[in-house]
């Protein structure tokens, strides 16, 4: 082995308790997040669900639902990978150990104010930045800190190179935290109301360009690092091309930044500024790709592995998740798509084709890889749960995904639709009554996935308490 | 300048960009650093990441 790698010896004292927490509370988090979702979804089903409680109604809970998917779940597994992540290929323990406290709790107070303030109707109205001025500040309190702790472990590190999950992770601190203060620049009016710094068109190209850097930074970027790390530990062999690692690291951070206006086609944007986005939207499929094949042939040589690790599985099928939205994407962004996807079904189908494809199932592998390193257990308690929970997730992903493609491309053509006179064919809630059927799939979809994520709850505590694994189980499952 | 010198311009130094990290990363006086580099997820473990395979 090279020279840069310190031995077992000398191995330093790893701070695995804000990791542990993190870890926990993604599982946490991403069984309240998904749950809302679940009840959002029975609300568009059954509309008299919300019971006409204002704060149970679904303009109230929607953003609830995207805040603790994103900030709460996504952000938890973020964090926990990071601060893991960052100490291991660093050979270093944390650096500052009490602001790594901070961020934690820090965090998980941010998640309950948004969680009291968003179904009280307290919101910003910008779309994954609902949250008002108060809690604005804090969240760049915490994300200060947090960059804090990973790059001050990063100057104390012992290897001498840095780790490319590194650069994805340190791309994302620092692209959120510029996302954040540019976006959130607004005037307060009272404690909890604040007006938005920008005006009119600008405004709205603010917001996208913050709201397609949350994908592009929080939810790829960051991913990606967790992917670097934890798909060739998995696997038990290096990344399949560290150069192209390299080259798909400066293309895509150089490129997402630019994707923001394919949300304002159509729009009062000036069309140079739409046709620029079209354009970086379409080039970023090289990148992503790159990324992807990258990470999918680590496995050459290994692909053995599949079978009986459903960990690996889970990594490996996010990354197939991740290609499909990212080819997606890139097509949606295309005027003439867009000006048939727009405002439809479709595209919460693609948001969550990467969200519980790419990004929930990728963190819900890292997660059953971290948690038995973290608790020093040989492996999960039961491996057989893991397999259920990833067909229940890959089967709960389609079923959801499917479904939003039908009710989208539905709905874009019933509302193109012209009579010869020149009238519309459909009236709205004719578009509306054709949705129920892939609304009540939508909330199967919903239902299956969430039931795996309980599942993991389960296997998770049993881990954690340091239950005896099946052996029976593990040898079957090995032998088939 | 009109605005299609100016996007000529932007087009140029992007393929330049592109073109210089891909020839820093594949540029042969790196190759080492960067199969050392490859191997530090398996820093905290005492044996090779090749002798794992089942």
């Amino acid at each position: 082995m090279s020279s840069n790698v310190t031995t077992a010896g000398d191995e330093p004292v790893y701070n695995t308790k804000v990791v542990k927490q993190f870890a926990i509370m993604t599982v946490v988090w991403g069984i309240v997040g998904m749950l809302v979702g679940v009840i959002i979804a029975a609300e568009l089903v059954w509309p008299d669900l919300n019971m006409q409680l204002p704060w149970f109604h679904f303009g109230r809970l929607r953003p609830l639902h995207t805040n603790a998917v994103i900030f709460a779940f996504g952000g938890c597994a973020l964090f926990a990978s990071v601060y893991h992540v960052v100490q291991r290929t660093c050979q270093a323990s944390l650096f500052g150990s009490g602001l790594a406290a901070f961020t934690f709790w820090g965090w998980q107070a941010i998640i309950v104010a948004a969680a009291i303030t968003l179904p009280l109707g307290m919101t910003s109205s910008k779309e994954y930045a609902e949250l008002e001025w108060p809690i604005d500040i804090a969240i760049t309190l915490v994300w200060v800190s947090f960059a804090v702790v990973f790059f001050g472990t990063i100057m104390k590190r012992k290897s001498k190179h840095i780790y490319v999950a590194n650069w994805f992770f340190g791309a994302f601190i620092i692209a959120v935290a510029v996302l954040h203060l540019g976006n959130s620049a607004a005037v307060p009016v009272t404690a909890m109301k604040s007006y938005s710094a920008y005006a009119g068109t600008i405004d709205a190209m603010v917001q996208w360009w913050y709201g397609h850097n949350a994908v592009g930074f929080f939810l790829t970027a960051g991913f990606l690092g967790m992917m670097y790390y934890f798909v060739p530990k998995q696997a038990g062999r290096p990344v399949y091309s560290y150069r192209l690692s390299i080259v798909h690291f400066w293309a895509l951070i150089a490129l997402y930044i630019w994707a923001g206006p394919h949300h304002l086609h159509y729009s009062a944007l000036p069309d140079w500024v739409q046709s620029l986005g079209m354009v970086m939207s379409l080039i970023l499929l090289a990148p992503s790709w790159g990324g992807m094949i990258n990470g999918m042939m680590t496995l050459s040589g290994a692909w053995h592995k599949l079978r009986y690790d459903p960990t690996l599985r889970f990594l490996v099928v996010s990354l197939s998740f991740y290609g499909m939205s990212t080819f997606e994407g890139p097509m949606m962004s295309i005027k003439t798509v867009n000006a048939l996807s727009h405002n439809t079904d479709w595209t919460i189908g693609h948001v969550h084709s990467g969200a519980l494809g790419w990004v929930a199932m990728v963190s819900i592998g890292m997660l059953y890889h971290l948690i038995p390193v973290l608790y020093k257990r040989t492996q999960m308690y039961s491996v057989q749960l893991i397999n259920l929970h990833f067909w229940l997730s890959t089967i709960g992903t389609v079923l959801y995904i499917a479904s939003m493609w039908v009710n989208g491309i539905a709905q874009g053509l019933m509302w193109r639709a012209f009579n010869t006179d020149g009238t519309l064919t459909y009236s709205f809630a004719e578009s509306i009554e054709a949705s129920y059927p892939g609304y009540y799939v939508r909330l199967l979809g919903g239902v299956i996935f969430l039931s795996g994520m309980l599942i993991m709850a389960y296997n998770v505590w049993r881990t954690v308490r340091g239950d005896e694994q099946k052996q029976v189980a593990s040898a079957e499952v090995q032998a088939a | 300048m009109d605005q299609g010198t100016l996007q000529g311009i932007g087009t140029i130094l992007a393929i330049t960009a592109f073109l210089g990290v891909c020839w820093w990363a594949f540029s042969s006086h790196k190759k080492k650093d960067f199969e050392e580099a490859a191997q530090l997820p398996f820093s905290d473990e005492q044996e090779s990441p090749q002798n794992k395979d089942k």
